[in-house]
């Protein structure tokens, strides 16, 4: 009798867990030195961050946001990044085949703040806004790091030109 | 007599709230409808979430498919078998984050394809800051790893792959089995 509440129970909560990790957040730990400092200051602890989810697809995400997205490359890989560029922004890019690329409609400029120790868009060029999974909103592990993540641009990383906001309506 | 009120509520919301995750937890692993549309109307936007349709632009793949075709599309195939060349795949657009294009898999990442270099999206992009003209060629080439490329059924109509380049694995939503509507034309595709 037990066992047969336990399984109706557990039919009642997974879906109702894995629907509010869909649309709410998660909690996911952050690999690599590549968002140095922001994330990872030290190179062997990691750094647990809380990746918000909810309204990622209505309300876009602004520059300097640090988003979370599938990887061009490879589709099972996450990869946690800062926007440096929009669609329609003029951007000065560090290695890239182009000096200095327009973003096309649809796309977004990301880079690592580690810059060099970073595999961003200065490879792989503008990624997909449909490539975006969520917006990490604060760090929540380890404690003595508990702090919410600023929407911050180093001033020399701005984009040369910013799209005009009318070039989204 | 408030108490049973309260309860029937309570009783109501908790099957509410289960049915609703069951359907996105099978929406969103499992497979979905997809309804082919010419147009992205609001209107017919606001129909289709009752009817848990999502809607895709469809002119591009006419001869195959028909504006007001649904579609039955599953996402669970991609865990043991990969995308092929010949599938016909949901994808969101690479254009337009918010909208969702349905195209057929010309090549998948190793194969060889013959396009103009570079790719309009990019050249557009590079052009438009340098002023030195593009000069495009048509060559062969492969498309790289993690990547696909798309192409309309209706070449003369469809901005894919030979427009925006190849697009990445992650970009794809579900692929489809087969058209459910209308019921004379039920076909495996």
């Amino acid at each position: 009798m037990a066992f047969r509440r336990f399984g109706r129970s557990l039919l009642y909560s997974l879906p109702l867990g894995i629907t509010f990790l869909d649309c709410v957040g998660y909690v996911a730990r952050v690999d690599g030195t590549s968002m140095q400092p922001a994330l990872n200051p030290v190179a062997d602890e990691r750094d647990y961050v809380f990746l918000l989810r909810w309204g990622i697809h209505n309300n876009p995400v602004e520059r300097g946001d640090i988003i979370s997205l599938i990887s061009p490359k490879d589709p099972a890989q996450k990869i946690i990044k800062r926007v440096v560029g929009m669609q329609g922004d003029v951007v000065s890019t560090l290695g890239y085949k182009h000096e200095i690329v327009r973003v096309p409609d649809g796309h977004c400029w990301v880079e690592g703040d580690h810059t060099g120790h970073s595999l961003d868009s200065n490879t792989f060029g503008p990624v997909a806004m449909g490539l975006m999974s969520a917006r990490a909103v604060a760090i929540v592990w380890p404690p003595e790091r508990w702090s919410l993540l600023k929407n911050e641009l180093p001033r020399r990383r701005r984009p040369i030109q910013v799209a005009k906001a009318s070039y989204y309506n | 007599m408030g108490y049973t009120v309260l309860s029937r509520l309570r009783t109501l919301a908790r099957y509410t709230i289960a049915y609703a995750c069951i359907t996105h937890c099978t929406f969103e692993y499992v497979g979905d409808f997809v309804l082919v549309s010419s147009n992205g109307n609001s209107a017919i936007y606001a129909i289709n979430c009752v009817f848990l349709l999502r809607q895709c632009k469809g002119p591009s793949m006419e001869p195959t498919l028909f504006s007001d075709n649904v579609l039955l599309t599953e996402r669970l195939s991609k865990y043991w078998r990969k995308y092929q060349s010949g599938d016909i795949i949901i994808a969101v657009s690479p254009i337009n984050a918010s909208q969702y294009i349905c195209k057929r898999i010309v090549a998948v990442s190793g194969e060889k394809i013959t396009t103009l270099k570079p790719h309009p999206l990019e050249a557009e992009s590079a052009e438009s800051t340098s002023k030195q003209p593009n000069e495009m060629t048509m060559v062969t080439d492969y498309v790289p790893h993690g990547c696909v490329w798309i192409e309309g059924d209706n070449k003369g109509n469809s901005s894919d792959s030979r427009y925006y380049g190849p697009i990445p694995l992650g970009l794809i939503r579900s692929r489809v089995v087969c058209r459910i509507w209308p019921l004379s034309e039920l076909t495996g595709l």
